[in-house]
C-alpha cells in the first residue's frame, strides 16, 4: 500500500519518451501538469481539463489516455510517450506526421500533439483501418480550425504509407 | 480547473480498500479508471477526504466466466472488455453497445465497474446490465452483497452502494438470443446519449430497455407481434423524460417514438 497526504509532495518517476525522468508531485496534480510543469514537456497541450476536447492525449504503456483525467502519481513507475518523440532528432518528420502536413490536417495546432497521439496508438492496433473507425476515433478530439476533413485523409494516407513500407523497416 | 487536496492511496489488496473504506466512509472515493470521477475532481463537483486507488489490484483485473455469467472485475477496462476474443459470442448486446461509451481514449481507462458505479442516467454499460438482468458484486468489511441491477441503481447517479462498500465486479448473465440491437442519439459519436434503446428479441417476447429518460435504465418485456409503436408511445409518456440543455422532455419522448420502434425492428432482422 503507497500512502501519500495531500499536502506531500512525493516523488513521481516516468519513462518520457524512453528517458528515465522523476520530479515532485502532490497526489492533486494531473499527469497534463506534471508533464508540462514539472518536466517541461510542453508538447502536451491542456485544453479543456476534464477529457471532452482531447488534446491532452498521451500514450500511457503504449495505450492513448487523456493525461488530464490521470494523477500524476498513477502513472508513477510507468512509460509516458508524448508528442515530442515522433519526429527524428534532427527534427524529420515520421510518416503520420508528414501525412497531416500534406493534407493540412492542422491550422493552429493547438489539438493537434493529442491527435497524433491517438492515431499513433490507433494505428498500431489498426494498420489498416476504415474511414468509419478513423472518424470513430477522432470523435474524441476537437479541432476548431480544420473541419476535419483534412485529418481523416491523413490518418489514411499515413496508414497507407506505413504499409507499403513496413517490409522496409530495420 | 484543478482537483482540490485529497490524501491518495494505492491499494494493493482488496482487503486493504475495504478496510479503508470502513474507516473513511463517504469522505472516501474508489479511484479506478478516474474518467468521471477526475472529470468531477477537476469540475470541483467532489471534495473527498481520500482517493482509493484500486487500479493496480490484481484480483481485480479479471475477465472470467463463472456459472453461466461473465464477471468482469472493477479494474477491467472498456476497451480490454471490448477486446476479449469471447464477447461477442457470450455478450453480443455488450459488444454492439460498449463502442458508443465514451471514446476510444476514454475506453483506453474507463472501467467497466465504474461507469456502473457513476450511474450516469444515459450510460450504456448500466443499460445493459439492466437489460441482462446483470448483478453487482459488493464488497465491505462485514460481508459479500451481491444485488441485482435492477436493486442497485436507483435513480440519477444515485445507487443503493453503501458507504462501507466496495464493487468488486458487475457480473453479466450470458446471452441465449443473438438478436440483438442497440441505437443512442447523441450530438457527437462517444457523448453523452440523450436516449439510448436496447433490444433483446427472444421467443415470442422482446426485451425493451431505454436510457436517458428517466434517472435509471428501463425495461420492459413486449409480446411479439402485439402493437409495439403503441406500447412504447404509453412508455413514453409513463416515463415522460426529463429536461437538460440538451434536449426537452418532449425531445426524448418523440426521440424514444422514434428510435425504440427502429431498433426492434433491427432486432428482430438478426438471425437467430
Amino acid at each position: 500500500m503507497r500512502r501519500l497526504n495531500s499536502d506531500h509532495r512525493g516523488i513521481v518517476s516516468i519513462k518520457l519518451n524512453g528517458r528515465r525522468m522523476s520530479a515532485e508531485a502532490e497526489p492533486r496534480m494531473l499527469l497534463s501538469d506534471f508533464l508540462r510543469h514539472a518536466l517541461g514537456a510542453t508538447g502536451t497541450h491542456v485544453g479543456c481539463e476534464h477529457g471532452i476536447c482531447g488534446a491532452c492525449t498521451v500514450l500511457l504503456d503504449g495505450v492513448a489516455v487523456r493525461s488530464c483525467l490521470t494523477l500524476a502519481t498513477q502513472a508513477d513507475g510507468r512509460e509516458i510517450t508524448t508528442v515530442e518523440s515522433l519526429a527524428t532528432q534532427t527534427g524529420a518528420l515520421n510518416a503520420l506526421q508528414q501525412a497531416f502536413r500534406n493534407n493540412h490536417a492542422l491550422q493552429c495546432g493547438f489539438c493537434t500533439p493529442g491527435i497524433l497521439m491517438s492515431f499513433t496508438d490507433f494505428l498500431r492496433r489498426n494498420p489498416r483501418p476504415s474511414e468509419a473507425q478513423v472518424v470513430e476515433v477522432l470523435s474524441g478530439h476537437i479541432c476548431r480550425c480544420t473541419g476535419y476533413a483534412g485529418i481523416i485523409a491523413a490518418v489514411l494516407e499515413a496508414a497507407a504509407v506505413m504499409n507499403s513500407s513496413a517490409g522496409e523497416r530495420p | 480547473m484543478k482537483p482540490p487536496p485529497f490524501d491518495y492511496v494505492r491499494a494493493d489488496t482488496v482487503e486493504e480498500a475495504v478496510h479503508l473504506l470502513a474507516e473513511y466512509g463517504d469522505a472516501a472515493c474508489i479511484l479506478a479508471g478516474g474518467q468521471s470521477l477526475i472529470a468531477m475532481l477537476n469540475l470541483r463537483l467532489l471534495e473527498p477526504q481520500l482517493l482509493i486507488d484500486i487500479s493496480r489490484i490484481p484480483a481485480l483485473a479479471e475477465i472470467r466466466e463463472a456459472g453461466r455469467k461473465i464477471e468482469v472485475g472493477a479494474a477491467v477496462t472498456q476497451n480490454r472488455l471490448l477486446a476479449w476474443p469471447h464477447l461477442q459470442d457470450k455478450l453480443p448486446l455488450l459488444a454492439a453497445m460498449l463502442p458508443f461509451v465514451g471514446h476510444f481514449q476514454t475506453r483506453n481507462k474507463g472501467t467497466v465497474c465504474g461507469s456502473v458505479a457513476h450511474a450516469d442516467p444515459s450510460s450504456e454499460i448500466p443499460l445493459a446490465l439492466a437489460t441482462l438482468e446483470g448483478e453487482v458484486v459488493l464488497r465491505s468489511h462485514s460481508g459479500t452483497r451481491v444485488l441485482a441491477a435492477r436493486e442497485f441503481q436507483r435513480g440519477m447517479l444515485t445507487t443503493a452502494r453503501r458507504p462501507d462498500e466496495l464493487i468488486t465486479a458487475v457480473r453479466f448473465p450470458i446471452q441465449t438470443s443473438r438478436r440483438v440491437a442497440f441505437r443512442e442519439v447523441a450530438r457527437r459519436h462517444g457523448d453523452f446519449a440523450i436516449v439510448a434503446v436496447a433490444a433483446v428479441a427472444a421467443a415470442g417476447t422482446i426485451r425493451f430497455a431505454v436510457g436517458g429518460i428517466a434517472g435509471q435504465p428501463v425495461t420492459r418485456d413486449f409480446a411479439a407481434g402485439g402493437d409495439l409503436r403503441e406500447a412504447i408511445n404509453a412508455l413514453a409518456w409513463e416515463l415522460e423524460g426529463y429536461e437538460d440543455i440538451h434536449a426537452s422532455s418532449r425531445m426524448r419522448r418523440d426521440l424514444l417514438r422514434r428510435v425504440g420502434p427502429a431498433v426492434i425492428e433491427d432486432a428482430l432482422r438478426c438471425a437467430a
